[in-house]
């Protein structure tokens, strides 16, 4: 075949496809196109889609992985830099397969392993929304990787390893809520992205679903979700667990870190049932009750010299709003005392929000939150894991002391 | 035990309960900007009134629309300073608004002005500059936009005085190497790049050198004739 019909060829395709583009946009009706932003909120598109003062879904935001940076794309309707040009098919075939309309595996760093739970059905939606944009002629920047992890090719062992490919499954034997609730937690929630652990091939491993981890770059540990000693919700009512995601503050506790921008970006958005249904879920995923409480582990002189300067430091700069026995105010000062948050394994969230304080995202349900200071500039190492060991030990907590390299460490981490 | 006993303990019961479970309730915070605010205190002062760290600026008293486009401008980016960055992340216009709002119209004390450390020439070059400016290389003189008393002007322009030397300088420092930008014309980001290192140094203690003024008041909108576009104060 000669150059010239090959191109005529590639251009009667391209026409073809936009034309069946444009018959879809013209199909769509508004109760899907709501429907699909919607979902797009559920799925937090606009959390990685959009640059800091970008137009909205153009792209261009930097994620840094311990691979290199990746640069998200344009999925505005723009048909030469954006997906303007993609049919529902192709929009489909990367939700469900993570792969371009060309064939081109995607990076993972697009929820796809996630996304794949994601129905026909809704997918559609969000496609039909997607396409009501307004339009941005943004090229895509392109990732800067490190060798090896610029060959895509690459991404087929990772999906070899990580991916499986199948829309969501009900169980029968659960209740309609628990199954929607699993649907978007395990599906365009993405949840598992942050609080499933990455190993050193950046996949998550599915036999530990749901168990927390370290997020790589960040130095935020995602706490499991199934082990009521980190953020497992088994004791929390599912009020409690409605008002975290969707207020941002609870009696138990109040979201920080990266769960704030999930929250704030994505959860805020969602209507009661379903928000209710993902409690329910999230409820059911935390194994068996509380365990015992054991008697604390401290007592050589060290930790007890650690302890004395923690109660005072405590006395002194937190007791007024976290209060004399670590009641808090909840749910505007959150209470320390029992708060799971504080007494994981890993120290590193409890030693961070001492270090670089923190607010709440603010949300229609929490618009003016109260907020912790740094302290970063103020204690130093020794002082940090004082007060840090004290909160994780006293009024019956029971997380293990932290040393000042810990707390030391953990100053040069980013902050956004 | 008799049936009026036993309905008395019941009555007894049925009044202590509620009282118990108010008891038990723990305290909610107080429902003030102050207390929402707490967390600026470690390094602007529970009242804005600034702190013994020399790089943290006073907050209290200055225009709430240069608040505002502060605070903006940490939450998006714009002026890079990460701990202040990460703080506003995921907060509303509304609320960054208020924040301003609460800021501005707080009153504390000064603080006393730094004993002067620099000689009296680099204080007069700082004096001559805030006041004449240098129309040799073009500068305009500080007081030109942020009035003859150094108050600043409403909505945008904020007060010189009550900052520490070190603030000053690495404020316009920041606007000469691009990590503190505002809404396009950035007039500081002009001002900034003409001024030497000197002249950053002598600005700057000169006017931390300055007692507190007697009228803490910024001038009203559009009271003084600026000799520069700024997309921060809008005419």
């Amino acid at each position: 075949m000669s150059r010239t019909s090959t191109g005529l060829l590639a251009g009667l395709a391209l026409a073809l496809s936009a034309v069946t583009a444009l018959a879809q946009q013209k199909a769509a009706d508004p109760a899907v196109i709501a429907k699909g932003e919607y979902l797009a909120r559920a799925g937090d598109c606009i959390a990685c889609h959009t640059a800091r003062e970008g137009k909205t879904f153009a792209g261009g935001l930097a994620m840094k992985t311990p691979f290199g940076t990746l640069y998200t794309s344009n999925i505005t309707p723009d048909p030469q830099t954006g997906i303007g040009m993609w049919t529902s098919d192709q929009f489909y075939q990367m939700m469900h397969n993570g792969r371009f309309p060309d064939g081109g595996l995607v990076y993972p760093a697009m929820p796809f392993a996630s996304y794949t739970k994601v129905t026909r059905e809704d997918s559609d939606a969000i496609y039909a929304y997607l396409r009501t944009v307004p339009p941005v002629k943004q090229l895509n920047q392109p990732h800067d990787l490190t060798f090896p992890f610029n060959n895509r090719s690459l991404i087929l062992g990772w999906r070899t390893l990580f991916f499986k490919e199948g829309e969501f499954r009900p169980d029968p034997s659960k209740s309609a809520e628990w199954n929607r609730g699993a649907y978007l937690v395990e599906g365009l929630g993405h949840c598992g992205m942050c609080h499933t652990a990455i190993n050193a091939l950046g996949g998550s491993s599915q036999s530990q679903a749901f168990e927390g981890g370290l997020i790589p770059m960040q130095n935020w540990y995602a706490p499991s979700l199934t082990s009521n000693k980190e953020a497992g919700l088994g004791d929390w009512t599912i009020e409690e667990i409605v008002d975290y995601l969707r207020k941002g503050v609870a009696a138990k506790g109040a979201v920080y870190g990266p769960m704030a921008e999930v929250v704030y970006n994505s959860l805020q958005y969602l209507n009661d049932e379903d928000v209710r249904a993902m409690a329910i879920y999230l409820k059911g995923l935390a194994q068996g009750t509380s365990p015992e409480k054991p008697a604390a582990s401290l007592p050589s002189a060290e930790s007890s010299l650690l302890l004395s300067l923690g109660k005072q430091l405590y006395d002194r700069e937190c007791a007024s709003c976290h209060g004399a026995s670590g009641q808090g105010m909840p749910p505007d000062y959150p209470p320390l005392a029992g708060n799971q948050s504080i007494q994981m394994v890993s120290a590193v969230n409890a030693i961070r929000m001492v270090l670089n304080g923190g607010y709440p995202p603010g949300t229609a349900g929490n618009p003016m939150p109260y907020g912790m200071p740094p302290f970063a500039h103020r204690l130093s190492d020794d002082e940090v894991a004082a007060v840090v060991t004290f909160i994780r030990t006293s009024w019956g907590n029971r997380g293990e002391p932290v040393s000042a390299r810990q707390a030391n460490e953990l100053r040069a981490a980013t902050l956004n | 035990m008799t049936l009026r006993l036993v309905s008395l303990f019941a009555f007894l019961v049925w009044v202590a309960l509620p009282f118990g479970a108010a008891q038990s309730q723990t305290e909610r915070a107080p429902d003030t900007m102050a207390a929402r605010v707490l967390a600026c205190a470690s390094c602007h002062g529970a009242d804005g009134e600034g702190t013994s760290d020399v790089y943290f600026p006073r907050l209290a008293g200055k225009p709430a629309g240069y608040l505002y486009n502060q605070l903006i401008a940490f939450r998006d980016g714009r002026r890079k300073y990460p701990p202040m960055n990460y703080l506003l992340d995921f907060q509303t216009d509304d609320y960054l608004k208020k924040i301003a709002e609460h800021f501005a119209s707080l009153r504390p004390a000064f603080p006393p002005p730094s004993p002067p450390t620099d000689s009296k020439e680099i204080l007069a070059r700082g004096e001559s500059i805030v006041k004449n400016g240098d129309p040799q290389h073009g500068i305009p003189p500080c007081s030109a936009c942020h009035g003859p008393t150094l108050g600043g002007m409403e909505p945008g322009i904020p007060g010189l005085l009550g900052l520490r030397a070190a603030y000053i300088s690495g404020q316009l420092g920041g606007w000469r190497y691009g990590t503190r930008t505002a809404i396009a014309p950035d007039c500081m980001q002009i001002v900034a790049s003409l001024l030497t290192e000197d002249d950053v140094k002598a600005v700057a203690a000169y006017l931390s050198s300055r007692p507190a003024p007697a009228d803490p008041s910024f001038a009203p909108h559009g009271s003084l004739a600026m000799p520069l576009e700024c997309g921060s104060e809008p005419h």
